[in-house]
């Protein structure tokens, strides 16, 4: 670091500087406490969330034995992966449909593109309930689908939301790339495939994977569509909580979340050092 | 000479409006072909449809012979540099160069051989590994013209590819541009706004203006005979005077001087007789030479210039702008003098417009 340059010029001196640290502080203790917190009472042995009455490992162990919260964790799991993927796919086209070509009927598309996002989640919720309830029957003579399972009503949901979010990712990424790129692979003889393949996604990359990113989180998050929609036998973690909530809180609900955190941690992990690794093989 | 391009009845709307209006034009193989206007005269979308990056809404477009239709880019034998030079980022600099030879699928050991030759005909030895983030405008304009000439394309066309560039750096570009193009033999198709460009670096220039190709000549020719109003006064500054057609050869000017100066353009049409600020000579009252137009005037102002030096003169009805060079100023005039500007008949042109 430039400690002479960047201190004498950037810095704020004096109570101004400690003022600004300690809103940092708090906000990261705002982000960050509630975490510490849970994770800690996790290794509680008490039933008791608030009261500390020495370390265990119990609570792991309930969650090791309990199939339900196992099953689904696997629900949402299986969930997020299919939504994550498809919705990506479908958003980056759409993303694409929008930015890079003109068509009829592309300003409404584009304002029922976006419609996820403004509405209520209980809107969302519902709309899908009755969707599912009038349609399910159309579905299911489909070959190989069944909706009356669960998953693929979940996964369709998920689907539905997780589109929007991805798009508006994906099309803040290509609006800000020069179309004339495009137009010089087409013009150094790539086909249509080959110029998306070679140079747009390459450049959109960022904001496929922040939307992926989004859309994974979404849907392991999502609690109102997801128990409007489930079924019996098809119920994700998250739904699975919070009906854990309703009979009281237990310690066993802090480990599945800390369970989960890790899990996530380690994913964001993985990708940041794989990043880094492809990044500097590339140097 | 054979037509490496030839645009027939070439017409581009969007929408309403006529970006390109029935233009007709062969350009010959070899050759270094300036297409000059204004911004919105349509030349860029006439080389976008060169290129196949735009269809025409009517008419051919053939490159040597054969007829382009509706083919894609990426069928076609030509290359682009694009105004933006629109370089990959996320390939370096040989990448980058190679891109056209590897969608071809030309074989690696040749591709190497190529790309190499590509990055040396620009000066850019040495910085095959760098990214185009890290190269200053020149240097990114020099990769953009690797890339496509690598292809060794039938024609390459180029859109105002200096137009990013600092004063100093063009005229150096204009240079080596024109040297480049000698050395590889291929056909340049050049759009520019700046008609200096055009002029120093062009075979031919093909004017347009409003989507219509007004006049194509040599430099040399659209400067001295425009045979519009528009492509003498784009092309360098010069003097109108406000004249109508008598005969075949015979205009009469505004004070009702007769000039003897061919014309296509019939008996009663308004036209103006334009002669270039240097063509016009400033002598004392009545000095001038036989065998020249005499107008009578007052000098206005004088503007020295270190090589030259400038007048505005007065005769009755106009103001005459001449350019005098400094070798022969011996004989300076000032604000008030009574003078008699001449010129050459040969030196003057009709125009329309």
């Amino acid at each position: 670091m430039g400690k002479g340059v960047a201190l004498s010029t950037a810095e704020p001196m004096g109570a101004t500087r400690w003022l600004l640290r300690g809103h940092s502080a708090l906000v990261y203790a705002f982000f960050y406490a509630p975490i510490v917190v849970l994770a800690f009472y996790s290794f509680n042995e008490s039933q008791l969330v608030g009261r500390w009455s020495g370390f265990s490992l119990r609570w792991y162990e309930a969650f090791l034995q309990n199939d339900n919260i196992q099953s689904s964790l696997w629900v949402s799991v299986k969930i997020c992966a299919a939504s994550t993927v498809i919705s990506v796919v479908l958003g980056t086209l759409a993303a694409l449909s929008i930015e890079r070509f003109r068509w009829w009927g592309q300003k409404v598309f584009d304002a029922v593109l976006y419609l996820p996002i403004i509405i209520p989640d209980v809107t969302m919720a519902v709309m899908m309930l009755v969707f599912f309830g009038e349609t399910a029957e159309l579905f299911n003579v489909i070959p190989g689908v069944d909706l009356t399972d669960g998953l693929e009503k979940l996964v369709l949901s998920h689907v539905a939301f997780n589109i929007s979010f991805v798009s508006v990712v994906v099309r803040a990424r290509l609006a800000n790339l020069d179309e004339a790129m495009e137009e010089a692979a087409a013009d150094l003889y790539a086909s249509r495939w080959q110029a998306f393949r070679r140079v747009t996604l390459p450049q959109i990359m960022p904001g496929v994977l922040g939307g992926a990113l989004l859309a994974v989180t979404l849907s392991l998050d999502d609690v109102v569509v997801s128990s409007f929609v489930s079924a019996v036998g098809a119920t994700p973690v998250s739904v699975y909580v919070f009906g854990m909530l309703r009979k009281g809180v237990s310690p066993l609900i802090n480990a599945v979340s800390v369970v989960i955190l890790a899990a996530s941690m380690t994913l964001v992990m993985a990708s940041l050092v794989l990043e880094r690794a492809t990044s500097s093989r590339k140097r | 000479m054979s037509v490496a391009v030839g645009l027939q009845g070439v017409t581009k709307h969007f929408g309403d409006v006529v970006a390109v209006d029935n233009l007709d034009l062969d350009i010959h193989d070899g050759e270094f072909f300036s297409l000059l206007g204004p911004s919105g005269c349509g030349k860029t979308t006439t080389l976008r449809m060169v290129a196949g990056l735009e269809l025409p809404t009517a008419g051919s477009v053939q490159i040597h012979g054969e007829e382009m239709g509706i083919r894609p880019p990426n069928k076609r034998p030509v290359n682009t540099v694009f105004q933006s030079y629109a370089l990959f980022p996320h390939m370096d600099v040989a990448r980058n160069v190679g891109f056209g030879l590897e969608m071809r699928k030309v074989d690696k050991a040749e591709r190497e051989n190529l790309v190499a030759w590509a990055i040396n005909l620009v000066e850019m030895g040495g910085m095959a590994h760098r990214k185009p983030g890290q190269l200053s405008g020149g240097q990114q304009q020099r990769v953009a013209l690797a890339r496509a000439l690598v292809n060794r394309p039938e024609v390459l066309l180029l859109d105002e590819p200096l137009g990013a560039l600092d004063l100093k750096l063009r005229q150096q570009m204009q240079h080596e541009l024109k040297e480049l193009q000698r050395e590889v033999g291929i056909t340049f198709v050049y759009v520019t706004h700046d008609q200096e460009e055009a002029v120093t670096m062009s075979d031919r220039i093909g004017v347009m203006h409003d989507g219509r190709l007004l006049q194509v000549d040599t430099p040399e020719t659209i400067y001295e005979h425009p045979t519009t109003r528009f492509v003498a006064d784009f092309i360098g500054q010069t003097n109108f005077l406000e004249a109508t057609v008598t005969a075949a050869d015979e205009v009469v000017l505004a004070n009702g001087d007769r000039l003897r100066l061919s014309t296509e353009h019939s008996g009663g049409t308004p036209v103006a007789v334009t002669v270039r600020p240097e063509r016009l000579t400033v002598h004392g009252r009545g000095e001038a030479p036989g065998g020249t137009h005499r107008l009578d005037g007052v000098v206005d102002s004088v503007i020295y210039m270190g090589n030259a030096i400038n007048y505005s003169i007065s005769v009755d009805w106009m103001h005459l702008d001449v350019r005098c060079p400094a070798t022969l100023a011996g004989d300076r005039k000032y604000v008030g003098d009574e003078v008699t500007v001449s010129f050459d008949p040969d030196h003057a042109s009709v125009v329309i417009g």
